[in-house]
């Protein structure tokens, strides 16, 4: 059924004009220079649906449109699979105080080897100096010298560190006590992680989507933000199929280049047996696989390398996706708006040769476009061509 | 204690299930907590004072006891985070804390505000938060196994205007229109909402509201914990053998 395009800024329907908004070689738009990765807007609202959040959509072609993002089930086609994320987002950031230099620092969780509950013991973690999400990652102080037996308060919890994990500020910690002891510690002393750009203090209400289910993730698998429940109404009236799986999305940034650069560490996920076997149903009839969020990416892809199709169970997806990953699964991407040089950005690569990402950046931009988490979506077809 | 006599058909092991309790101290929402143990499910309850949780996990250590007040909005998400950190996922969430408003019972217009509304905060605001806290896994576990329910705990007071039953009835009458719309809502998620009104129990809720009932005319309220539990039981599908071999492992 052909759809309207239609441009929300400019009020166009030829939405983009090869060579006319941006000159790739020069970097010029609109009569003015613009800087290779100048920073988009950030959204500084925690609001999850905004009513007038925007998707911007590449086309498999490379086709770039602009939409509502209330507008994306008018987007998808009867018969599509759509697979979000439904991991609830930990209280995973810990103000405490290291014990033996009597000094303020942060913890932020940041990853563990699987997915059970009771499994919480022992977390990769990053600590900070003293400070909080109000000072900007990259501004942040370090903590104090850490070396493996220190102890850490953390409210009500206790923890020792491991070891250090070839970083100054990056460790193991293993906490004290038993499952529900640390699970109760984390309910009244954690916070969400979060970063200067929104200056309002996080609830884990800010930042549960509302398909939120096992307690898993370190940071908000915040594509799934664009989901609600009369959205998932909609999109079964209309023949499209829903799932989920469960990973552990980790932290986006920490500040550090040498730590940005080993993101996104290694994370477990699970993939439901109705997941698995959807997916191969919807391969069998041609119909396309959406991932809602780059984890559902990562664990798709992850879990189809040996054999080709999706297996259920657990895994630990270890490998980065980016410009030479072929993808087996995943058809389409439901995203944030992801700047260059973060580890998203590379697995856009994926889907969508370097020529037209540049073409996405400059639009997002000339489109006020705003970024990180609260921000706007894209929806990205994988090519049907390789890079030119 | 007389031996256990399941409606047939509803005696179906509950293990691999995990329910969520609220209230879980005192009265009816105690003798669920047991109810569903004995049916081998996990079982995690939720309940104000940590006193009575601890008494509880001694007695039952199987159970996950979590301290928090429904009545609380800051006390939600903590609540649900740490039912999903114990149990992985919910099955089944039985909202079954409930305050009486003011006591003794008053007319209403005797009732003070703040009465009502705490009436309103247990009996209606806490079971709708914490079901949209809770409903992502409740819909995937309704996805993976077949079916998922909430049970909210219901009253004839809900349906009839007893004088001064007023802020428990309005607010019993709004949680059981609450169930009928949840319903309707999510008719295809296959989570399952039931309002269910247990009876007359004797319980230290309702000597608060009745002291000189004649609690032999009262019933006993394990007898509606199995009545209860039958019911959620009877929405519930068979787990397959292989979602029960997953829940065990």
């Amino acid at each position: 059924m052909p759809l309207p395009r239609h441009c929300l800024s400019c009020h166009t329907t030829r939405l983009f004009r090869p060579g006319h908004d941006r000159d790739l070689r020069t970097g010029e738009v609109a009569g003015r220079l613009r800087a290779r990765g100048a920073p988009m807007n950030a959204a500084s609202q925690a609001i999850q649906r905004s009513h007038d959040a925007k998707l911007l959509v590449i086309r498999r072609g490379g086709a770039i449109e602009h939409w509502p993002r209330s507008a994306l089930v008018d987007l998808l086609e009867p018969g599509d699979l759509l697979i979000a994320n439904d991991a609830a987002t930990l209280p995973a950031s810990l103000p405490g105080i290291h014990v033996s230099t009597g000094r303020s620092i942060e913890v932020r969780l940041a990853g563990r080897r699987s997915l059970e509950p009771t499994d919480v013991g022992r977390f990769l973690a990053v600590i900070f100096g003293t400070g909080d999400f109000r000072t900007r990652t990259e501004d942040r102080p370090p903590p104090p010298l850490l070396t493996p037996g220190d102890r850490i308060q953390l409210g009500p919890l206790q923890a020792s560190i491991e070891s250090l994990e070839d970083h100054p500020r990056l460790v193991q910690l293993r906490f004290d006590g038993s499952a529900a002891e640390i699970w109760s510690g984390l309910a009244s002393h954690g916070n969400p992680i979060q970063y200067a750009h929104v200056r309002q203090p996080l609830a884990l209400w800010d930042v549960w989507t509302p398909i939120a289910g096992p307690a898993a993730a370190f940071e908000p698998p915040s594509a799934g933000f664009v989901l609600s429940w009369s959205v998932l109404s909609a999109m079964a009236r209309k023949g499209v199929e829903f799932a989920t799986l469960t990973h552990a999305a980790g932290i986006s940034s920490t500040g550090d280049p040498d730590l940005d650069a080993r993101l996104p560490f290694d994370e477990p996920y699970r993939i439901p047996a109705y997941t698995a076997d959807a997916v191969a149903r919807a391969k069998e009839r041609r119909a396309r696989v959406i991932a809602v969020g780059t984890t559902v990416v990562r664990a798709l892809e992850d879990a189809a390398q040996s054999e080709g199709r999706v297996k259920a169970g657990t895994g630990l997806s270890t490998r980065k996706i980016g410009p030479t990953t072929r993808l087996r699964i995943i058809d389409a991407l439901v995203s944030g708006t992801h700047e260059r040089g973060t580890s998203h950005y590379e697995l856009l690569r994926a889907f969508a040769p370097s020529r037209t990402l540049d073409q996405m950046e400059n639009q997002l931009e000339l489109h006020g476009y705003r970024t990180h988490e609260f921000g706007d979506s894209i929806l990205v077809e994988k090519a049907t061509a390789r890079p030119l | 204690m007389a031996p256990r006599q399941h409606t047939a058909g509803l005696t179906q092991s509950l293990t691999g299930r995990r329910i969520a309790i609220t209230g879980g101290t005192a009265g009816l929402g105690l003798a669920l907590v047991r109810e569903f143990l004995d049916r081998g499910a996990d079982v995690a309850f939720v309940a104000r004072g940590s006193a009575g949780v601890v008494r509880v996990t001694q007695e039952l250590p199987r159970a996950h006891g979590i301290i928090g007040d429904l009545a609380k909005k800051d006390d939600i998400h903590r609540i649900a985070l740490q039912v999903l950190g114990a149990l992985g996922g919910v099955d089944v969430l039985i909202n079954n804390a409930s305050d009486l408003g003011p006591t003794p019972l008053q007319p209403l217009a005797d009732t003070d505000c703040e009465d009502f509304e705490r009436a309103l905060a247990t009996n209606v605001l806490g079971p709708f938060r914490l079901t949209k806290a809770l409903l992502g896994s409740l819909a995937a576990n309704a996805r993976e196994n077949g079916g998922a329910v909430v049970l909210n705990i219901s009253s004839d007071a809900a349906r009839t205007p007893y004088p001064q039953w007023g802020a428990y009835g309005a607010s019993k009458a709004a949680l059981h229109h609450l169930t009928r719309i949840w319903e309707q809502e999510l008719a295809n998620t296959r989570i399952h909402f039931l309002s269910v009104d247990p009876g007359d129990m004797d319980t230290a809720m309702h000597a608060a509201a009745i002291p000189d009932a004649d609690r032999s005319s009262l019933k006993r309220p394990e007898v509606a914990a199995r009545e209860l539990a039958d019911a959620v039981t009877a929405a519930l599908p068979e787990l397959s053998h292989h979602a029960t071999l997953q829940a065990r492992a």
